[in-house]
Parts: C-alpha cells; structure tokens; sequence
C-alpha cells in the first residue's frame, strides 16, 4: 500500500533581511492511512514548517526549493492554487495551536463551524448549519445546537479547541495536521483534547500529524516518531521502538530530560548543554555536533544521511560506541 | 480589536448601546440625540415646514421670530425655520452621500492595499501621502471651478477627497487584522481571498468605519456650507445653510440677525453634535480609551 503523504527530501528557504535561511533541509517522512505521527522537535527545528509547506501555507517569504509532497498520488509542491485550496480543509485539515485567536471574534461558533462545509460541499448555508450543530455534539460541546449563536470570547480555551477540532472534522479530511494543539492549554485539558483528537480521528480514519515538543503525549497518542532538529529529520521510529531504543543522541538527551517518576527527587534533571542551532548560521557537519556529548571529528565535517539502524526505524548520525 | 469592547458592540442591541452612551457619555448621548433629530428633520422636512421653502410673502419681509415664524422672516418674506429644514434636508443627502462614498472609497482603497502589501500599497500610499498635502478648500474650489457647482458634483467631490485620506486608517486597522491567527486559519481551511476579506477582514474593521462615517458626516456638512458660502456650492433657490448666511444672512445681519443666527446655529449645533457622537463612540469602541 502506498503512503498517504510521503514527503521526500523537502527543503524550504525563508528571504529575510538577513539573507536566505534555510529552514528545512531535505525532510522525508511518510505516513500512511489511519496513522498517528508525532512530529518532535525544540523551537525552530522545523517542524512547523513542515506542517505548512504540506498546505502550501509558507506565506510571501518562503518557499520550497527542493523535494516533493505527494499527498494521494498528488505532489502538492506542483499544484495550483486552486487545486491547493480544494485541498485545505477539505482533504487536509489544519489545527493551529493558539485557539484563542484562530477564531473570528465577530461571528458566532456556528457559522465558523459551517464555513468549511460551506466552502468546500456547496451546500446550502442552513444545511452546513445544521450539520455545524451535529459536529459540535461530537466534539463533546454541552448544550451544542444551543451554542452554535454564541460567539468566541463566551467559550474557554478547551471548549475554542474543540471547536477548531470541530472545524477541522467537518469535511471528513484524509489528513488532520494539529500543530501544538493543547500548548496553550492547561494541563488537565490536554489530555482530553487530545484523546478527543485521537478518537475522533480513529472513528474518521483518517491520517493525524501531531506536531508537539511534549514527548509524554507523543508515548501516549502516536503510533509513529519523527524527531526535528536544525531543519533536518534526525529520527524516526514507531513510538514504542523509539522509546526503548533511541538511537540519536539527541533523542537520548530529549528522554534523558524527562522527570522520572522513581528518580531521586533530589536529582538535578538532565538538559542538553547548549543552544538551539541558529538557522542562518548552521554548524558545519551534523548540526548537532556542538552539543552532542559523543561528536567526533567526522561529525563537524560531513552531514550524517538518515540511514536504517533497525527494520524501520532510521536516524542520521554516523554512530557512536556505548 | 479587544474581546471585550467588541462584546460591549454585539451583546448590546443598537438602543441598549445608545442608553448604554447616555448614561456613560452624557455629552456624546445628547449628541447623538440632536444628530437623530436632525436626520429625521431632514428626511420629513417636506412634511414638517410649514411653508413651503421658496413660498414668499411680501406683506411680511424681515419679521422677527414669532408664533406664526419661530426664526423669522427673510427679505423676501420666506419662512426662515422652513428654510432651515429643507437645508437640513440638502445636508442630510450631502452628508450621508458624500461620506458614504467616502467610506465606500476608504474601505476599497484601505482594505486592499493594507490585505496585500507590497509594491501597489506603497505607490498608492505616496499618492494618499502627496493628497493629503493638499489643501482641501483650494482642491475644491479648482474642481468646482472647472466643473461648475451642483448637488452631485460636491458628492463626488467630498467623496473622494475625505475618501482616499480616510483610506489610511482603514489600511492600519486591516494590517491589524491580517496578522490574526482567523486569517490564517480560514486560509488553511481553503478559503479564497475574497472570502476572507469579506467574511474576516471587514466585519473587524466596521467599529473603525463606523466611526470614520460619522466624523466623515459632518465633516462634509460643513464643508458643503462652505463651499455653499462662497457661492460655490449649490445653487440658489435651494436653501443650503451656507448660501442662507452668504445670502440673506450677511446682507441683513442688521436689521435681522435672526437670518445669520438661525442658519450659523444650526450648522453650529449639527456639527459639533455628530462630532461628540462620534468621540463618544470611539470611546466606547476603543478599550484604551475606557474609563476616562
């Protein structure tokens, strides 16, 4: 069976005033049909990028320079505009991640929720009403028809997310990208918008990406990894092998960083030392060279290519002895 | 836009958001008032005058204000309060076309060029910075000259030159917009330009368009009466404020100063009323300003 997105060798460049940056240097992932991928990463690893360069969403400044998204037998780097925005929110749908602000404060739940439908199955505007009301119910909103007048700043972060989850269901897409969904959240709210997510997702089965620096709710919800760095896939396993067996260092640091429930509560937590790398300004070699603490003299001269360690499951570093 | 002001504009209907203004900004609430009273005068003035506009009587030239003329009488023996409601009736059409046109043009202009960016924005801003340089009342007396006076010649006149000024506040406030997060959902979700534009820039602009109108409103009014003034503007018999004191108005100051006064006041009055009205609602709209 062929992937439903394989993305492969994908870079991206962003003008700026400081001169080109690259932000994502030769990114392959692929994900098939009913499949849960986490992709995990620090700030400015890329893998926002990732998620926008699928829609096309890269704004004025950046663009795709190499590579290809094939998404259903379609590269979405070739497409039309047009073609692109049938696409959007129909077959792939995205999830920002501050819900306090990805809704229009001047018009009422229900008609955000119908816009999708509106726009994308040309049905009449009391239909995609109607069936906005039936898509709040799933998202577990109470007294969901009721609401369905009601405006933003009358629903609390958790109920916007739902909504948005709502909105991103109700074209019945293929592919739901969520890009740090529950960041914004607190705690005790994560877990539910996400196993809602998750759910719904399955009861769809559809395809979810799942962008997130929280490696807790990768173990939970994710059935395939992606690990980010500088721009570049650095790792990539199903969730449980990645757990027992990280192969990158920097994944090693990342679980290493996690408290533990039966450590020493008196122990210092682990960190990487250093900085994430600045993306006009990469360290030559393997990006992670500078504050990787096995870095050997091959590793600041040539990148590491993402190589198979085990039956799927890949990472790019030359290796080290443990 | 904060959530909080805008709750203010949509929880509220339009009355309970007026008694809401009276109560917190007496000044701009009894503004709002006069502007209402002024606006019904001048779509019923037929209705109300009790004379006719140009109906003269030479038995009673230049009486002062009684029961039977509450301002008076001109030269000719017109009704002067009658005059007055048929002018407000001229400043309610100019005004209301003139600034609409003008909100119509800064919306088109302002929406576009603060959506999209880029080189277009920057060549048609020059052009808005290099109008707005000029003086207005020399701008309109060149035009008015070429193209000679007349009710619809002032509307497009006005429109235009309190419009593409005006396009500058619309712009900033849709940049202000763009940068939501909405916008760039409604993108993600498949949504033409157009649609976002309609559905998502200009209903977050309107509280700033409907203060823009108001201001625009009386803006025009008075320049209309001045235009009017200095013969200008619309051409007699009608009655505009402006001629009324050019006219009668100076020539008599005299002998009836009630031909001065009642036109002055009511220019006077209107104006400052509409201005108030439209502090008062930017107040209210605006959450920095809130609480003074």
């Amino acid at each position: 069976m062929s992937p439903l997105l394989a993305i492969s060798d994908l870079s991206v460049t962003f003008v700026t005033e400081r001169g080109q940056v690259q932000a994502l240097d030769g990114v392959s992932l692929s994900l098939n049909a009913g499949e849960t991928l986490a992709v995990v990463g620090e700030s400015g690893s890329g893998k926002s990028v990732t998620a926008l360069s699928i829609l096309g969403l890269l704004g004025d400044s950046g663009s795709v320079s190499n590579g290809s998204i094939e998404f259903d037998g379609e590269d979405l780097t070739k497409v039309s505009v047009q073609r692109l925005r049938e696409i959007r929110g129909n077959q792939i749908a995205f999830i920002f991640q501050e819900p306090m602000s990805s809704l229009n404060p001047v018009l009422t739940i229900g008609t955000q929720v119908a816009e999708p439908i509106w726009l994308h199955h040309k049905k009449s505007w009391s239909e995609a009403f109607e069936q906005a009301g039936e898509l709040l119910q799933r998202v577990a909103i109470p007294d969901a028809v009721k609401r369905l007048e009601d405006y933003p700043h009358q629903f609390s972060g958790g109920m916007r997310q739902r909504v948005m989850i709502a909105m991103a269901l109700a074209c019945q897409p293929k592919l739901i990208i969520a890009d740090e969904p529950t960041t914004a959240l607190d705690v005790t709210v994560q877990a539910q918008i996400l196993s809602l997510l998750k759910n719904l997702t399955k009861e769809a089965n559809s395809s979810l990406i799942l962008i997130t620096h929280d490696l807790g709710v990768v173990a939970r919800y994710a059935d395939k990894v992606a690990v980010m760095y500088g721009g570049r896939v650095v790792e990539t396993a199903y969730a449980t092998e990645l757990y027992k067996n990280p192969q990158h260092p920097y994944t090693e640091g990342l679980m290493a960083s996690i408290p533990k429930l039966d450590g020493d509560p008196g122990s210092t937590l682990y960190t990487i030392e250093g900085q994430p790398p600045d993306l006009s300004n990469l360290p030559s070699g393997c990006s992670f060279n500078p504050r990787c603490p096995h870095a050997q003299d091959k590793c600041t001269m040539t990148k590491p290519t993402l190589a198979e360690v085990a039956p799927n499951h890949k990472r790019a570093c030359f290796g080290y002895e443990r | 836009m904060s959530e909080v002001t805008l709750q203010a504009w949509r929880s509220n209907s339009l009355l309970a958001f007026h008694r809401k203004m009276l109560r917190d900004k007496p000044l701009g609430g009894i503004g709002g008032l006069i502007f209402a009273l002024f606006l019904f005068c001048g779509i019923f003035a037929d209705l109300i005058a009790p004379y006719g506009m140009n109906e003269t009587d030479m038995r009673r030239v230049l009486q002062a204000p009684s029961l039977a003329h509450w301002m008076g009488t001109d030269h000719i023996g017109r009704d002067v309060f009658s005059r007055i409601l048929h002018g407000a009736q001229l400043s309610v059409i100019i005004g209301f076309l003139a600034a609409g046109l003008a909100t119509i043009l800064s919306i088109v202009l302002g929406v576009l060029t603060g959506y999209f960016g880029g080189k277009a924005d920057m060549l048609i801003q020059r052009f808005v910075d290099a109008w707005m340089t000029f003086p207005d009342l020399v701008l309109l007396i060149v035009v008015v000259s070429i193209v000679g006076p007349g009710k619809g010649q002032i509307i497009i006149i006005l429109g235009c030159l309190y419009g593409i000024a005006g396009s500058r506040i619309i712009r900033g406030s849709t940049i202000a917009v763009r940068e939501n997060m909405y916008t760039h959902a409604a993108q993600s979700m498949g949504a033409t330009t157009l649609h976002i534009l309609w559905f998502h820039v200009l209903p977050n602009v309107m509280p700033v368009v409907i203060v823009l109108f108001t201001t625009r409103v009386g803006a025009v009014i008075l320049a209309e009466a001045g235009l009017s003034f200095l013969g200008l503007g619309i051409p007699p018999p009608v009655p505009s404020w402006g001629s009324m004191l050019s006219g009668g108005g100076r020539t008599y100051m005299y002998v009836g100063p009630w031909l001065a006064l009642a036109p002055g006041l009511a220019l006077t009055v209107v104006v400052y009323s509409i201005n108030v009205y439209g502090d008062a609602l930017r107040d209210m709209l605006d959450p920095r300003m809130r609480g003074r």
